[in-house]
């Protein structure tokens, strides 16, 4: 790896902190202004962003693009250093945050009217602070970002909310600092431990390793649960439907899209690997908590009149998945943790952003004031159709990959399975595999009932008869709302057609993460080592016999090799005519 | 072992990559070009695919070779288009695999398709969104040719989602009908959980095959010993049959049909093409797909004989008292699917891929003409408002009448030899369920189908184009002949309804004639030759398929004559038995209740348990209780320890003193 002489990563983090300060000098009369400075901003943000994918290694092992400038003492009293960089978990999540930068600026052009100044520069205060979380390496830097998310997302909701945006937002703080608090005590613990030398998280995960079972699992405690809240995990929930209904659009685009995503990611960098015995003590329990988020989110999704609670408890629903796919700890499950991640900030923001543009035209969320709006809005139907399947995972579209994924890698899983004493209910024992493929299933029917609330929506929303006069003179979407619109959806087939280039990114350090989380287990060390001995015992059922036909030349295409001669070598030459093992059960 | 060659050939991506050019060029650019712009894109997208098609499929016939075992061989074409995904070990590649089972349906697809595209320009003249009707119906077959072309199970599950979502888009085509958005979702949510049970079927074979590469499948099943078959026995049989629950799904069989018939909402030429020939056989085509697989699990593959042959049954009863046009079609389709079903079920592959081309021809036929008298009579759909149509659209009704002939399996009409096979087969091998060999018992509900068959279709035959016209005054002025657009499709199905059969000859009638060749079976043979070896004959000589064939013939034949009796002339008797036994008549009129069942448990389930969560756990116990609890805990606690801060002196003393006093209790105590 070349050295990287230029700080894109600082560059990305604090040039909408510089919007934010210039905005700041700006007099606030000037309301258009501000939302074209903003956008120019937030767009300059993801120019600087982009060459963080250009530079990117794949191979490379651990953070990188990292500049010299970007690893420097910050407070020397406590060893707290700037230290900054990114690696394959990061990268995309970074991606994520500033492409949504601009279109979340462009959806409150006409909504925000009052204090427009401020609404602005929260939004860009907040972008710094996402994207700062994302990329800090040290874990006091990250806690500071961490909690400064927070102080924009209130106020956006609380002054540009809908009417109980008081309760909302003191709400999202409540939850959200009960879980941060039990984190900084964690915090302060392995800083102790470690010697009070620094918060660099090389450091951290290498002292939170070496830590007793017990130790471990409180800690877990902590971390766990302020990430937890932030995903957000059943039963941990409630904070979320209420703050995406009352936030504008831009709010709940961001906290669907960035802010739920803190959580996987706090859990991936930090929680995970530096407690790997609290994790698979912990596996079980959030796999169980997963599941039951899966159908609870949906099934109470299906039941709300409120479009935006629909959606919002659809996260619920699909984070559960997420969360399962990551403390499944398979290389197929992580992976597609962190890309359904990002599908559902893809979807998950697509679908407000969509409502958005539908409340702006009659101010409520209530689905039956709508109803037989396609033909008056042909192109938003389109739009909004296409975000919808993206949301149920249709394939082909973005929602399908990580999902697809996630359920495939925990359906083979070892650590979301009880320990052997406990797998005794209803009289049934469980084995590893039976655990892991009973989860699956039930996440799995999260298939079912995504499509159930989803296309329920759409239809009470587009479909049917026009029953409201209202509705017959709406509009259909502007030049500005196609503009932040059109990047969205075309995000949902690319990343649904051409998931590889992202998976590639991802997978050096996917695979790294897990590899430390496994090895580094101490109580749970025999576990690892006997479902490394189950795969190999489950591979005795590669064939054995004589196949009736074979496909010589498939491998060889498949990895590009071979070269077809369409000429046929016509020696179908055979040693074996006896077509299958006669062990079939027929007379 | 038998090496089978592949050859590279890149127009196979051509081929499904067409059909969504036009779609993505309807569909972007359509609303503002003229129509006729429009559906020669689309039409024209589709006669190119289907030349195409033909060039691969000629290009595969060149390669033939004899295999070791003296049947012929034909290799597979192939193109992987690029790396879909990877991680870890598992690879997922786009690629495409043309063999001669592909081979068949491509042809159907794309050859049936382009038909009723053709037809789709007389019959949706008018409708005001025409461009998204031919995006739709492009966007449909391109699913379909990824469906049947990709090799591997996850590209086929991305053409068996597509189809879905096609199929869920074409159903609620007029959506401003509410109904009829509904049964689009309807049809969608309730693929869906076949698609579920696809889904983990998939991870299953990915655990203990390490593969979804349906080359590398086979070759993993084949090489598979006795003892491990044994020791994987309950695996294969979960995998064969939550593959079977998708198929269910699909292909509309007990229990998830429901969505099919409420599929006909939809515009006819979606009806014909869709919910016809082509997507719901997509169940059929999977198991002849993964022959090798099933073939396995014999308890699979008897549950799926007996599911097929119980909803081919159970669907045509309901056939016979539907007065919907189209609704006597649909539940026609469900009982020849459940037919092809008893045939994969029973372990000829071949019976159930060559009935499943039959039923293309004369079903996407019969949708065709059914649409063509809607055409003609403005949006009339109730066969009972009908009668004499014959001196009114003949061609119309003379291609009808073919239709009508080879589904009721008469001599020497396509379905003729199709059913036969799937009834001889039926018979002639062994069907065990918990040790009760069911080879008779299917056979009869196979020919009771039959029978059935021929009645309803000849029912519906005799009240739509003879006798007397029962069409209002005005209606009747307006019946015509449809256009040409709409009547060509139909001749050119109807030829192949009549004639289509004769590439399947059956042995028997084969070796009677002097040695004529089954040939569509030895096409497929590299296909499912293998899996079929799996069963054997449990009888000697020609003596019992001759009873079958027998059997088969009168039991249609008695069905069209019963008919005749019934609604040939005009009589009374159909209302009378009607009236007798009006039970019966109630039950079948409303399809079992099944609908209703399932809106009373599950619609209504789900429903309740969301209302639970969201007021019980969610408000209460979580909100009201717990954080809102909290909250007011908090409070509670404060408005008592403010008493004891509210800024008065005395109040000060008097805690003073109150102290002194508890300290001098306990220290003199």
């Amino acid at each position: 790896m070349t050295e990287n002489l230029i700080p894109w990563i600082t560059l990305t983090v604090f040039t909408p902190l510089l919007g934010a300060i210039v905005l700041a000098l700006v007099p606030s009369e000037h309301k258009q202004l501000h939302r074209h400075m903003t956008v120019v901003f937030m767009g300059l943000t993801f120019v600087l962003s982009l060459p963080l994918v250009l530079l990117f290694d794949d191979a490379h092992v651990g953070y990188q693009l990292t500049a010299p400038v970007e690893n420097v003492e910050w407070i020397a009293a406590l060893g707290a250093r700037y230290h900054v960089g990114i690696d394959g978990i990061s990268l995309w999540l970074v991606m994520l945050t500033t492409f949504l930068g601009p279109i979340v600026a462009l959806s409150g052009y006409s909504a925000i009217e009052k204090h427009v100044k401020e609404y602005h520069v929260a939004l860009l205060v907040l972008q710094t602070a996402m994207l700062g979380a994302l990329v800090s390496l040290d874990l006091l830097l990250f806690y500071i970002f961490w909690e400064l998310m927070l102080v924009p997302m209130y106020f956006l909701i609380g002054v540009w909310g809908g009417a109980q945006r008081i309760y909302a937002a003191i709400k999202l703080f409540i939850y959200t600092m009960f879980g941060s608090v039990l984190m900084l005590v964690g915090i302060v613990y392995l800083y102790m431990k470690g010697g009070m030398v620094g918060f660099d998280i090389t450091h951290l995960i290498e002292v939170g390793r070496s830590l007793s079972i017990t130790e471990q699992r409180w800690l877990f405690v902590g971390f766990g649960l302020a990430f937890l809240i932030k995903v957000p995990l059943f039963p941990f929930h409630t904070w979320l439907p209420d703050a995406h209904v009352q936030a504008p659009t831009a709010g709940s685009v961001i906290l669907a899209s960035v802010l739920l995503k803190m959580g996987t990611y706090g859990l991936i960098r930090y929680a995970m690997p530096m407690l790997p015995d609290g994790v698979f003590w912990a596996a079980p329990y959030i796999a169980v908590l997963s599941v039951i988020g899966v159908i609870y989110g949906a099934v109470v999704a299906f039941v709300q009149k409120d479009v935006k609670k629909l959606v919002a408890y659809s996260s619920v629903s699909h984070l559960g998945v997420v969360t399962l796919g990551l403390f499944a700890l398979t290389s197929a499950s992580v992976t597609g943790a962190l890309y359904q991640s990002l599908a559902h900030g893809i979807t998950t923001g697509g679908l407000f952003l969509a409502i958005g543009i539908i409340y702006e035209r009659r101010h409520t969320r209530d689905m039956d004031a709508f109803g037989g709006i396609a033909r008056q809005v042909p192109v938003f139907a389109v739009l909004f159709l296409i975000v919808t399947l993206g949301s149920a995972g249709v394939p082909g579209l973005v929602g399908f990959i990580g999902e697809y994924l996630i359920l495939l890698g925990s359906a083979q899983s070892y650590a979301i399975a009880f320990p052997a004493e406990e797998t005794r209910m209803f009289g049934l024992a469980f084995g590893a595999v039976g655990w892991a493929f009973f989860f699956t299933a039930i996440a799995a029917t999260g298939v079912i009932l995504g499509a159930l609330y989803l296309l329920h929506m759409y239809q009470k929303v587009m479909f049917g008869p026009v029953k409201h006069d209202e509705n017959r003179s709406l509009l259909d979407v502007n030049g500005r709302e196609l503009t932040y619109m059109f990047p969205v959806v075309a995000m949902c087939f690319v990343m649904g057609v051409f998931p590889q280039f992202f998976i590639q990114k991802m997978d050096t350090s996917v695979q790294h993460f897990i590899a430390q989380v496994e090895q580094h287990a101490v109580e749970y060390a025999p576990m690892v080592e006997e479902n490394r001995a189950a795969n190999r015992e489950r591979r005795r059922f590669r064939g054995e016999g004589d196949a009736a036909f074979s496909w010589p030349m498939i491998d060889a295409a498949r990895s590009g090799e071979f070269s077809f001669d369409n000429g046929r070598d016509d020696d179908g030459q055979a040693d074996d005519a006896d077509p299958l093992p006669d062990d079939d059960d027929t007379p | 072992m038998q090496d089978i060659p592949i050859y590279e050939f890149t127009l196979l991506g051509w081929i499904a990559l067409l059909p969504l050019l036009g779609a993505i060029f309807n569909g972007i650019l359509g609303a503002r070009l003229p129509r006729a712009l429009v559906s020669t894109v689309a039409a024209g997208a589709m006669g190119v695919a289907f030349i195409l098609s033909i060039v691969a499929v000629w290009t595969l016939f060149q390669g033939r070779f004899e295999g070791a075992d003296g049947h012929t061989l034909y290799g597979a074409l192939y193109h992987n288009v690029f790396t879909w995904f990877e991680v870890g070990s598992l690879r997922v590649d786009f690629e495409l695999l043309l063999d001669p089972l592909s081979a068949v349906m491509i042809l159907i697809i794309t050859g049936v398709g382009f038909l009723i595209h053709v037809y789709s320009i007389g019959y949706m003249e008018g409708d005001r969104s025409w461009w998204r009707f031919f995006t739709y119906l492009n966007f449909f077959v391109f699913a379909m040719l990824m469906l049947v072309l990709g090799d591997n199970l996850v590209v086929l599950f991305l053409g068996w989602e597509g189809v879905g979502v096609a199929s869920y888009l074409l159903i609620g085509f007029w959506y401003e009908d509410d109904e009829k958005a509904s049964a689009g979702k309807k049809a969608f949510i309730v693929n869906r959980v076949g698609d579920f049970a696809v889904l983990l079927a998939l991870f299953l074979l990915v655990i203990y095959a390490g593969s979804l590469s349906v080359v590398e499948l086979r070759e993993w099943a084949s090489t598979l010993s006795p003892a491990q078959v044994t020791a994987l026995g309950g695996v294969l049989t979960a995998i064969c049959i939550l593959l079977f629950i998708g198929c269910t799904g699909k292909s509309a069989q007990i229990p998830l049909f429901v969505w099919l018939p409420d599929a006909m909402a939809g515009p006819t030429p979606v009806s014909a093409l869709i919910h016809a020939a082509t997507m719901v056989t997509a169940g059929v085509y999977l198991i002849a797909r993964l022959n090798f697989l099933f073939v396995l699990s014999p308890t699979a593959m008897t549950l799926i004989a007996v599911i097929g042959g119980l909803t081919a049954f159970f669907a045509a009863t309901i056939g016979v008292v539907q007065n919907d046009i189209k609704k006597v079609l649909a539940y026609s389709t469900v009982s020849q699917l459940g037919f092809m079903f008893l045939a994969v079920g029973v372990g000829s592959f071949f019976a159930g891929v060559f009935h499943l081309m039959t039923h293309a021809f004369f079903k996407a036929l019969l949708f065709l003409g059914a649409g063509s008298v809607i055409h003609g009579m403005h949006h009339e759909q109730d066969i009972r408002r009908m009668g004499g149509l014959k001196d009114y659209m003949p061609i119309t009704r003379w291609t009808f009448l073919v239709g009508c002939l080879a589904i009721a399996g008469f001599p020497l009409f396509s379905g003729f030899f199709s059913k036969d096979e799937i009834l001889w087969y039926t018979l002639a091998n062994v069907h065990l369920l918990g040790g009760v060999n069911l080879s008779w018992f299917l056979w009869f509900l196979a020919l009771g189908t039959a029978f059935l068959t021929a009645f309803y279709m000849f029912r519906l035959y005799f009240l739509t184009f003879e006798g007397e016209c029962r069409a209002d005054e005005k209606t009747r002025s307006h019946i015509h002949e449809s256009p040409l657009a709409m009547t060509l499709p139909l001749v050119v199905l109807a030829v192949l309804a009549g004639f289509g059969g004769f590439v399947g000859i059956p042995p028997v009638l084969g070796n009677a004639l002097g040695g004529l060749p089954n040939v569509m079976h030895d096409w497929l043979y590299q296909v499912i030759g293998p899996g079929e070896a799996f069963f054997a004959y449990r009888f000697e000589g020609y003596g019992m398929a001759w009873m079958s064939m027998a059997a088969a013939t009168a039991s249609g034949i008695g069905g069209i004559a019963l008919a005749w009796l019934f609604y040939g002339k005009p009589s009374d008797v159909p209302g009378a038995m009607a009236e007798k036994a009006a039970a019966v008549h109630r039950i079948l009129s409303n399809k079992y209740y099944v609908d209703e069942f399932y809106a009373a448990t599950v619609g209504r389930g789900v429903t309740l348990l969301g209302r639970v969560c969201h007021r019980l756990v969610d408000e209460l116990l979580i909100d009201t209780l717990l954080v809102n609890g909290t909250a007011r805990l908090m409070g509670f606690l404060g408005s008592v320890l403010r008493v004891v801060q509210n800024g008065q002196v005395q109040r000060y003393v008097a805690f003073v003193f109150l102290g002194i006093a508890i300290i001098l209790y306990l220290v003199l105590r």
